[in-house]
C-alpha cells in the first residue's frame, strides 16, 4: 500500500497538470488523466524504469449518461509483466467531441480493443489505422452500450419473415418503431 | 523452353474463409490475400456470436449475471464464475472462508484441465491424429464427470456464488478425483507417445505461427501464447489470488513461440493443474463454504420458513438483488487462454452499472494476422487451433 501511494505521488510529480486526480479504492490505484497529450503520457508510463508498466491489459469505455460530466470515460488497465503493481487510467471524454488519441503506436494490440470501444460506445480514436466496427456489422446504426440505446431495439440485417397465423404483439411493435424513430433511424 | 517463360504470372487471389468453415471450430471469417498458397494478408472478422453480454448484464441483478458468465468461455465456465465472484467480492470488500477458497482453486484447475484437453485434442485431430483426439476427449470426459457430479451440469455449471459456492464438495470427491487422475495421466502418457516423435505432427506444428517476444507483448497476448515465447507471465504467480501462493506449481514456458511450444505448454499445464488439485485436496480445511452475511448470501431455507428475518433477507436478495457499494474495480484471474479480467462498475443499486470482460481470445484474434503472415493457407488450421478461440468469449 505504501509503495502504491508513493508511485501515485511520483506520477503526479512527473505528469504534472495532465493528472486530473489520483484515487486509491479497494487497493486499486487509479489515475485520472487529461486526454490532451494522452499518447505522450502513456509513453511515459510504459517506458519509465521505475513503474515498469509494460503491459496493456485492457481498454474499455463507460457511459455515465446523466450521472456525470463529461459523459464518457475510456478506461485503460496497465500491468507489469514482472507482477506486483497494476494501474488503472481513466480518461474523461465529452459527448460532443468523443475522441481520444489512439495507443496503437505504443501497443499494437490496442487496435482491436479500440475498435471495440468505437463499435460499442462511439468514441473515436485519432490516428487509428483501421477504425471499423469489430463485433457488429457495418450497417448497424448507433452504439449499443450507450445508456440511451434501448435494450430491446433490434436491427436484424435480414428482415424477419412474417409467418401466417402467428401472433404479433402490436403494442411492442409500435413501441419499437417509436424507439427507432427516436434514434433517427429512417426505415 | 527458357527458364523465364516458365514463371507463371503472379496474381494475388482474395479468398474468404468462413464464417462457417468445417476446419475452424467456431464461427469466424478470414479475409485472405493469397499469393499461390502463401498468406500475404489476413483480415479477421469476429462478432458472429455477439449477443450483447455487457448490455444483458446491466438488466439483471448481480447474482443473475453468474449464468451469463458460464456462456463466455464454455470450456472453462468454472474459471469465469470464480473470476466474476472474486471481482464482486473485491468491490464489496469481503473475503470468503478458507474452505471456499480452496474449493474455488480446485474447481478452477479442473476447468483448466478441461479447457486444455479440449483445445489440444481438437487441434491434434484436425491435423489427422484422430486417435489422440479420442484419447484426450476420453480424459476430458472423465474430468467432466467429476464436474458433473459436483455441480449437476456439464458445461453451464453456475457453481460459484457471490460470497461462497453453491454447496460443499461431495464426501467421495477426493477419492474420485484421485482415481480419475490416474486414468488421465495414463491417457496423457499415451498421447505423448503418439505425438512427440510423430513426424507429421511436428512438421505441421513446429516453426509455424511463430511470434516473437516483443510482438507478443505489443499485441497484449497472455496465456499459453505469451508463455510459449518464453515470457513468464501467469496471473496466478504475478498477481496471486485465492490460495495460489500457498501451493507449489511451476509455469511451463516455451522458447520459440510457435504452435508446437504452445501445444507443449498446454499439455504441461494439465499436469501442473493436476498437482494443484491434489495439493489443495490434501490441505483442504474444514469449515463453512459461505460467508455469514445476510446482506449478500441467501439464508438457509429453514430460516426462511420459520423466521421473519430470514424471510425478509430472502425476499430482499431475490427481488432487489445484492446491494454492491458504489465504485469500480478490476480483477483478473488466469483463464484457460490467458488473463481473464472483470472490470465492474456499480452505482450502488441492485444491478450492475457496467460489466466488462477482458476476453483473452478476442485479443489473441487481434494478433492472428501477425501469426499467420507468410505461412501457407493450411497452417491456418493448427495456428487457429492453438489460439483456442471460443466464440462465446471472443464475441460475447
Amino acid at each position: 500500500m505504501a509503495e502504491s501511494s508513493a508511485n501515485l505521488q511520483y506520477l503526479q510529480e512527473k505528469l504534472g497538470r495532465r493528472v486530473l486526480d489520483t484515487l486509491l479504492f479497494r487497493g486499486d490505484d487509479i489515475l485520472i488523466l487529461d486526454r490532451a497529450g494522452l499518447r505522450e503520457s502513456f509513453r511515459f508510463l510504459k517506458e519509465d524504469p521505475r513503474l515498469r508498466l509494460d503491459f496493456l491489459s485492457d481498454i474499455t469505455g463507460v457511459d455515465y449518461w446523466k450521472k456525470q460530466e463529461p459523459r464518457f470515460e475510456v478506461v485503460y488497465q496497465l500491468a507489469s509483466l514482472k507482477g506486483g503493481w497494476r494501474l488503472r487510467v481513466r480518461v474523461p471524454v465529452p459527448e460532443e467531441d468523443a475522441a481520444v488519441e489512439s495507443l496503437t503506436p505504443l501497443w499494437r494490440g490496442a487496435n482491436f480493443l479500440e475498435r471495440e470501444v468505437w463499435d460499442l460506445f462511439g468514441i473515436r480514436f485519432i490516428d487509428h489505422p483501421d477504425l471499423r466496427r469489430v463485433l457488429l456489422y457495418e450497417e448497424f446504426q448507433g452504439h449499443p452500450l450507450r445508456k440511451d440505446y434501448p435494450v430491446n431495439l433490434w436491427q436484424p440485417l435480414v428482415p424477419e419473415r412474417k409467418v401466417e397465423g402467428t401472433f404479433v404483439d402490436e403494442r411492442s411493435q409500435n413501441k419499437l418503431l417509436r424507439l427507432k424513430q427516436a434514434l433517427g433511424n429512417k426505415d | 523452353m527458357k527458364a523465364e517463360s516458365q514463371e507463371l504470372p503472379l496474381e494475388i487471389m482474395e479468398l474468404q474463409m468462413g464464417p462457417s468453415h468445417p476446419a475452424t471450430h467456431g464461427t469466424i471469417k478470414f479475409n485472405l490475400k493469397l499469393e499461390g498458397e502463401k498468406v500475404l494478408e489476413c483480415d479477421v472478422e469476429v462478432g458472429f456470436l455477439h449477443r450483447g453480454f455487457d448490455k444483458s448484464c446491466e438488466q439483471v441483478t448481480w447474482t443473475q449475471v453468474i449464468p451469463y458468465t458460464d456462456r463466455l468461455n464454455y470450456a472453462s465456465s468454472l474459471i469465469n464464475n470464480v473470476g466474476y465472484a472474486l471481482a464482486v467480492e473485491k468491490l464489496i470488500g469481503v473475503e470468503t472462508t478458507p474452505r471456499c477458497q480452496y474449493i474455488r482453486v480446485i474447481v478452477s484447475e479442473l476447468a483448466r484441465i478441461f479447457d486444455h484437453l479440449t483445445c489440444c485434442g481438437m487441434a491434434a485431430s484436425e491435423l489427422g491424429a484422430i486417435t489422440v483426439g479420442f484419447y484426450m476427449i476420453e480424459a476430458r470426459e472423465l474430468v467432466m464427470r467429476i464436474i458433473e457430479s459436483l455441480t449437476g451440469a456439464r458445461l453451464t455449471v453456475t457453481y460459484v456464488r457471490i460470497g461462497g459456492v453453491k454447496h460443499d464438495l461431495l464426501d467421495d470427491f477426493a477419492a474420485r478425483v484421485n482415481q480419475i487422475f490416474k486414468t488421465v495421466r495414463k491417457l496423457m502418457n499415451d498421447c505423448d507417445r503418439l505425438l512427440s516423435r510423430n513426424r507429421i505432427f511436428i512438421d505441421r506444428m513446429s516453426n509455424v505461427g511463430t511470434i516473437s517476444q516483443e510482438t507478443a507483448i505489443s499485441y497484449c497476448l497472455t496465456g499459453p501464447i505469451l508463455r510459449s515465447t518464453g515470457i513468464n507471465y501467469d496471473v496466478r504467480k504475478a498477481y496471486p489470488y485465492l490460495v495460489y501462493d500457498q501451493l507449489d506449481f511451476t509455469v511451463p514456458l516455451g522458447s520459440r513461440g510457435d504452435n508446437y511450444d504452445r501445444f507443449v505448454c498446454r499439455i504441461q499445464e494439465v499436469e501442473q493443474s493436476m498437482r494443484i488439485v491434489e495439493q489443495a485436496l490434501a490441505k483442504l480445511p474444514l469449515g463453512p463454504v459461505w460467508i455469514e452475511d445476510p446482506r449478500f448470501v441467501l439464508p438457509e431455507k429453514e430460516k426462511v420458513y420459520n423466521s421473519i428475518e430470514g424471510l425478509m433477507h430472502h425476499f430482499k436478495i431475490i427481488m432487489e438483488g445484492i446491494h454492491v457499494p458504489e465504485g469500480e474495480t478490476y480483477f483478473a484471474v488466469e483463464g484457460g487462454n490467458g488473463e481473464l479480467g472483470f472490470y465492474i462498475v456499480s452505482d450502488g443499486g441492485g444491478r450492475p452499472y457496467r460489466i466488462r470482460v477482458r476476453p483473452p481470445c478476442f485479443i489473441a484474434m487481434g494478433a492472428f494476422h501477425e501469426m499467420i503472415k507468410g505461412y501457407m493457407i493450411a497452417d491456418i488450421i493448427p495456428t487457429f487451433g492453438m489460439v483456442n478461440m471460443i466464440g462465446g468469449e471472443c464475441d460475447r
